[in-house]
């Protein structure tokens, strides 16, 4: 064996702890090592360079690279070697930054503990096997699970570069919260005038299919194909048939709250969400129809002259191939119940946000013209609460919406504009207003609406007569303040959907301690899943404003493209093996895979590995009972060489 | 004690406003003309707070202060404003409407005769109009 070393200062991040040269001239004495060498910046052009050069000088046929963590730079090294003509599975990491330099201040020690590390490496790769990646093939097919303006924009970009897309919607419609919004800080354009044109677009766009009422149910397989189980619930009208012409709604005899303005108006059991409803189908809420015992109703059926209402609508089950997969599953607000202080649900007349949006909107319950739920006046005095159950880690939730300093100072702006005489108090902690044009926006809603910013968080509000007092202070002012509201509306935080639980559970994708989809990195892979193949965007995956989750979207949707246009893919082949003539059949591996990689071949009686899912964790080799699996380049005799050469003085 | 928000205080800051020609909702609490301000120190409340209170119609606390008495003019928080507000110009607002009210605070006929006379006239004329016997 010819082996190379070459160790890297890292600037001062490994020479100043770690004395590199000691550890060249310790790591020169073992017999298979034939070059040592020391650099400033290995991961510079010129320190590639000099690991090129170096394998054609002296014949390397392997190298061992001590530096940083194999995450930032092992493929930067194999990449390099393989262009010197040697096998990248030859090269291997030690890592003498983080685990050492970073972590200790004593020098000797650290310098021990350097060379312990970069020996027992060459131990393994001189028992390195050179390895060739494995290929598969791709489906040329993207899943968007969420049909809210994520999902849209996303399923848009991926069908727009050529590939088919199934958009998967939890609702009767696409569309999310964003249909119901009234208008969009900081232009105040009508949400619906700039949301329905992608609708549109979707619904009429070839490559677009969409699923709505229905929900992933099963996902398996692995990036370029992954198999999908789709349920689907039945809707009992055909949406080709329907016409949306609203015959049967006019004689459905059942009234429920319509969850589309919060519960603030009334719909019938067989409804349109909205008028813009994609796909513009009416839908029967199972839940509250009669029709489904046709004694007993049945009444828009008979009304309906495109025949499109089928009582006997059982859903179904959609099976389909893809190759990369986007969720946006969106949010929900933080349940209102959690405020007991703020008189939510003894008070009338405090109001979420989304529910104040559905008064200012033009479709909502008031067509456009604010009034209040509990006798339906004009409100003269509204106070808005911001963080209401954000920034407060000792009781709800730790983070910041980021949307509710935006979204109040437009609510008490459009509230002024309908009611120009009324006045608006906002109780804030701060103003984070950190997006284009934001601030000016903020700054227009206190100097020309003149709304009075009250700088505290309030601890009560209650009723006095018809008005709602609300107690809480001014801090920049030092004193408490009591304000008389006809009307107050709490910026509740957000928090991920139910849904986004579910499919991260069925993805096995990672979630933050708040539920939040957890990125693969914060920074440099903002929109990628540590599963390779699934990506995220919108409030899923953490707070965000529509031009953030638009721009989320389109990035993953770029890149799923990324993995759709690669004519074959290609994965690590470091995987564990079955040694068929070993494996007892005992199942071990089968449960512990955390990849679902493994598969118990009945016929034959033994584990088989599909190494394209495999991840090469080791997990089955470490439980196999007969010894029957290895973990490639990480077998038993390569860890019991490092160990031993780590038990060595140094 | 809780300050009641929103009420008929709300006319005396427009008067505020309309003397001094200021809009005082422009004050976003920065504190710069706070910061600036040379006489601050010896002031009830800084002038941001100043301004911070009449935001919320809070002028019953503004005017029991001594913060525009103290206020030289020197017009320091009005150069330096980011927001472009004459703080100086408020101030003299607010001690415009003190002053209109006609209210006596300065009695000349209490001073002795001999303090009278070793007092230097501008300086009576001045603490009679900023009331700072």
């Amino acid at each position: 064996m010819r082996v190379g070393v070459f160790i890297c200062h890292c600037g001062i991040n490994i020479a100043s702890v770690v004395d590199v040269e000691r550890v060249a001239k310790e790591i020169e004495k073992h017999p298979d090592v034939v070059y040592v060498t020391t650099y400033k910046y290995m991961c510079s052009d010129p320190g590639q360079e000099l690991i090129k050069r170096e394998i054609k000088e002296h014949q390397l046929d392997a190298v061992v690279v001590a530096a940083c963590s194999p995450h930032m730079h092992e493929k930067t090294f194999r990449d390099a070697a393989k262009e010197a003509a040697l096998n990248p599975y030859r090269v291997e990491i030690a890592n003498i930054r983080e685990h050492v330099s970073w972590v200790h201040e004593d020098r000797e020690k650290a310098t021990k503990k350097a060379i312990k590390i970069v020996r027992s490496v060459v131990e393994k790769v001189i028992r390195d096997v050179p390895l060739e990646p494995i290929s598969v093939d791709v489906t040329r097919r993207c899943l968007v699970i969420g049909g809210g303006i994520a999902g849209i924009q996303a399923a848009l970009d991926v069908a727009e570069a050529g590939y088919e897309v199934i958009l998967v919607e939890k609702g009767p419609s696409i569309g999310g919260h964003m249909a119901q919004l009234s208008e969009t800080f900081p232009t105040l354009d009508c949400s619906q005038c700039i949301l329905t044109p992608k609708m549109v677009a979707v619904s009429r766009h070839p490559r677009i299919k969409i699923l709505t009422l229905s929900e992933v149910e099963e996902v398996t397989g692995y990036v370029g194909n992954f198999h999908v189980v789709i349920k689907r619930k039945p809707r009992f009208v055909d949406e080709n048939l329907c016409t949306a012409c609203g015959d049967c709604e006019k004689v459905c005899p059942v009234f429920v709250p319509n969850e589309f303005d919060m519960g603030l108006s009334l719909r019938r059991a067989i409804y349109i969400p909205f008028p813009q409803a994609v796909p513009s189908s009416y839908v029967i809420d199972i839940n509250s129809c009669l029709g489904l015992e046709p004694l007993i109703c049945g009444k828009c059926a008979e009304k309906c002259e495109a025949n499109a209402i089928n009582y006997d609508d059982k859903g179904g089950r959609i099976e389909v191939d893809v190759g990369a997969i986007i969720v946006a599953t969106g949010y929900e607000l933080y349940g209102k119940e959690n405020f007991p202080e703020y008189g939510y649900g003894q008070y009338e007349d405090v109001v979420t946000g989304l529910e104040f949006e559905r008064l200012l909107s033009a479709t909502g319950p008031t067509g456009g013209e604010l009034r209040r739920p509990s006798d339906w006046k004009v409100p003269k005095t509204v106070v808005f609460i911001q963080c209401v159950g954000s920034r407060d880690p000792d009781n709800h939730k730790p983070y910041c919406s980021k949307i509710c300093c935006m979204y109040t100072a437009k609510h008490a702006m459009l509230y002024k504009h309908r009611v120009p005489d009324g006045k608006a108090y906002i109780f804030y902690i701060d103003i984070r207003a950190g997006g284009k044009d934001y601030e000016e926006f903020v700054h227009r809603a206190m100097e020309e609406e003149r709304i009075t910013y009250i700088r505290g968080r309030v601890s009560k509000v209650f009723r006095e007569g018809d008005k709602l007092v609300v107690w809480g202070v001014d801090t920049l002012a030092g004193k408490k303040v009591e304000v008389h509201a006809d009307m107050v509306v709490l910026a509740t935080a957000i928090v991920p959907s139910e849904g986004t639980r579910d499919v991260a559970e069925k993805l096995k994708c990672a979630t933050d301690e708040n539920g939040f989809l957890k990125e693969a990195h914060p920074k440099l892979r903002p929109v990628e899943s540590l599963n390779t193949g699934v990506y995220y965007c919108g409030v899923a995956q953490g707070p965000k404003d529509i031009p953030e989750t638009v721009a989320q979207a389109s990035a993953a949707a770029a890149k799923a493209i990324d993995i759709l246009s690669q004519p074959k893919l290609y994965h690590e082949p470091t995987v564990a093996v079955v040694d068929g003539d070993k494996c007892t059949g005992c199942k071990t591996c089968v449960s512990i895979c955390p990849f679902n990689a493994i598969r118990f071949n009945e016929e034959l009686k033994r584990a088989e590995v599909n190494s394209a899912l495999c991840e090469g964790c080791g997990s089955c080799a470490v439980a196999c009972p007969s010894g029957a699996i290895t973990a490639t380049n990480i077998r038993d005799d390569q860890v019991i060489e490092m160990v031993k050469s780590v038990l060595q003085e140094a | 004690m809780r300050v009641k928000v929103g009420g008929e205080e709300e006319e005396i800051v427009a008067k505020v406003e309309e003397i001094s020609g200021q809009n005082i909702m422009l004050c976003y609490q920065c504190g710069q003309c706070s910061a600036s301000c040379p006489m601050a120190d010896y002031m009830d409340l800084i002038p941001s707070r100043v301004m911070k209170m009449l935001q919320l119609g809070m002028v019953d606390d503004v005017f029991k202060a001594n913060t525009m008495w103290i206020c030289a003019t020197c017009l320091k928080c009005s150069v330096m404003c980011p927001k472009d507000i004459d703080v100086a110009a408020v101030m003299e607002a607010l001690r415009q409407i003190v002053l209109r009210r006609n209210e006596e605070y300065l009695s000349l006929g209490k001073i002795s005769k001999d303090r009278i006379e070793e007092l230097p006239q501008i300086a009576l004329i001045a603490s009679a109009r900023k009331m700072t016997p």
